[in-house]
């Protein structure tokens, strides 16, 4: 370890090994509970992006129903609303459920996945219905069927698209996770209050906890600047 | 223009506190009632809270309410949420805290704490089926304790069973009994008389072990530059405790002695 941070430690009450493990963990969870929730989120929403398009109301109309609900309500809310609401259901304490509910992680892995499906869905399903119909005619006349088609042509060319809408909502995701703190989680946010609760320094506590998220969002942002790169190849100018 | 008249009221403003800090000795008491704001953190019944009439009320409101009778002051109240409590204060939003403000070593390094004015107890409370002695950590290992974050009760729990427990923080009672009743707690770690308002007016809830007397006690909080006002405050509360004001206002809520 660098001598001035050594000293800098040895200086301080607050960043003693003690919290900077706290934050660790804090951050571990952070990122457990982001990372599981986006994955599990785009799974779900790439099928429900694709039902939602179709025309028929009785496929499309459910899974409109649904982004509705979790768009149009905060994600605080719907977290309160699994938390809490699920443990008041009369024997659930009795039933294999509560393994799974009685710790907070699940319920708001639960909470943030359903919330980031619903958002991801509406941007899927934005870059699907864009698809040019001239991709879609050429694919019909080189007799490519429905399954084909999506799968060659509209699925690639509606994520080249979607991916700058998602990757906007990634980050929300990842600064949305602050609110896991309020169900006992000991997330980032939440390492950050019971330190603050602890030494009464709300400066120290909270902009040492603000550093790390960014540090996590400029890695997030510089992935899906590599990874846009990587899509977005054929748009860019010859000679750059 | 206004900028500039703000600018120098704001100036004479301060001029004039200087001088009135400087004179403040000299002139004698009584003559202008100092304005005092002070902040309480509701609903901690039967501490401060608002009755049927959304009047704010209780054991400290009372007290505060004869303590700025006794010190000649004109009071207002503020609410403000706990945890904002401290930087509040610091910020000059309110002048004191009457909000059960345990004085504790890491506080009072940011605040003035006046003499303690009461102390309670921690309870443990928990469900009808709970037989485990709380203090037997062998027996305690892996359950799960409810606590407020940043309360003495938290310090405790943390420092003596910090590696037996799993601890829960909560940042509010409410939150934490939903989860107590939930089945999520095994057993939550509470101020006695907010245990006794919130677990015990359950159905199926007990006291399972003794109450634990934790820390120095309850003060008013101030800011550390204003040592005057805390000379008035404990002189008011030592007058109150003195005659009989105190015991009066302690006996309208608790059946039991929190005097200090």
């Amino acid at each position: 370890m660098p001598d001035f941070i050594a000293q800098w430690l040895n200086q301080n009450e607050i960043f003693t090994t003690m919290t900077l493990m706290e934050y660790w963990g804090g951050m571990v969870t952070t990122v457990q509970l982001v990372f599981l929730s986006l994955v599990i989120g785009l799974l779900v929403a790439v099928p429900l992006a694709i039902l939602r398009t179709v025309r028929n109301p009785f496929v499309s109309g459910p899974v409109w129903f649904y982004t509705y609900i979790f768009r149009g309500t905060p994600l605080l809310i719907q977290l309160y609303i699994i938390y809490y609401g699920l443990a008041q259901i009369e024997g659930i304490q009795e039933t294999f459920w509560w393994e799974i509910f009685r710790e907070p992680f699940y319920p708001a892995l639960l909470a943030f996945t359903l919330n980031t499906a619903a958002y991801t869905t509406e941007i899927i399903r934005g870059a699907i219905v864009s698809t040019p119909n001239g991709e879609i005619e050429a694919a019909k006349a080189y007799g490519m069927n429905w399954f084909m088609r999506m799968r060659r042509i509209v699925l690639p060319s509606a994520a080249r698209r979607a991916v700058q809408a998602y990757s906007n909502e990634v980050i929300f995701m990842l600064h949305a996770s602050a609110i896991a703190s309020v169900v006992t989680i000991v997330d980032l946010t939440g390492a950050a209050r019971n330190i603050y609760s602890r030494f009464y320094a709300p400066f120290d506590a909270f902009i040492f906890v603000a550093l790390l998220y960014m540090l996590l969002t400029f890695a997030l942002v510089f992935a899906f600047r590599k990874l846009e790169n990587h899509l977005l190849k054929h748009q860019r100018p010859l000679n750059s | 223009m206004k900028k500039l008249i703000i600018a120098a009221s704001c100036a004479l403003a301060m001029a004039s506190g200087v001088a009135q800090a400087q004179e403040s000795s000299s002139v004698a008491e009584g003559t202008e009632p100092r304005h005092l704001r002070i902040a309480f953190d509701v609903p901690y019944e039967p501490f401060e809270y608002k009755d049927e009439n959304g009047e704010l009320t209780g054991f400290e409101v009372e007290l505060a309410d004869a303590m700025c009778e006794q010190m000649n002051a004109s009071c207002q109240f503020v609410i403000q949420a706990w945890d904002g409590m401290i930087p509040g204060l610091l910020a000059r939003k309110f002048d004191l805290i009457m909000s059960s403000m345990s004085i504790t070593p890491e506080r009072a390094e940011r605040v003035l704490f006046s003499e303690p004015y009461y102390n309670t107890p921690g309870g443990w409370f928990g469900p009808e089926s709970f037989d485990t002695d709380v203090t037997d950590m062998e027996a305690m290992e892996g359950k799960t304790v409810g606590v407020q974050r940043g309360t003495t009760m938290d310090t405790y729990v943390t420092e003596e069973m910090g590696g037996v427990v799993n601890i829960k923080r909560y940042t509010t009672a409410d939150d934490m009994v939903l989860d107590l009743e939930g089945q999520r707690l095994d057993v939550v770690f509470v101020d006695y008389p907010v245990g006794e308002q919130t677990v015990l007016n359950k159905e199926g809830f007990k006291e399972v072990a003794e109450p634990v007397k934790l820390g120095e006690g309850v003060g008013v909080a101030m800011r550390k530059r204003d040592g005057e006002i805390a000379r008035e405050v404990n002189e008011a509360l030592r007058i109150l405790k003195e005659n009989g004001t105190y015991d009066a206002i302690m006996e309208k809520y608790f059946a039991y002695d929190i005097k200090m």
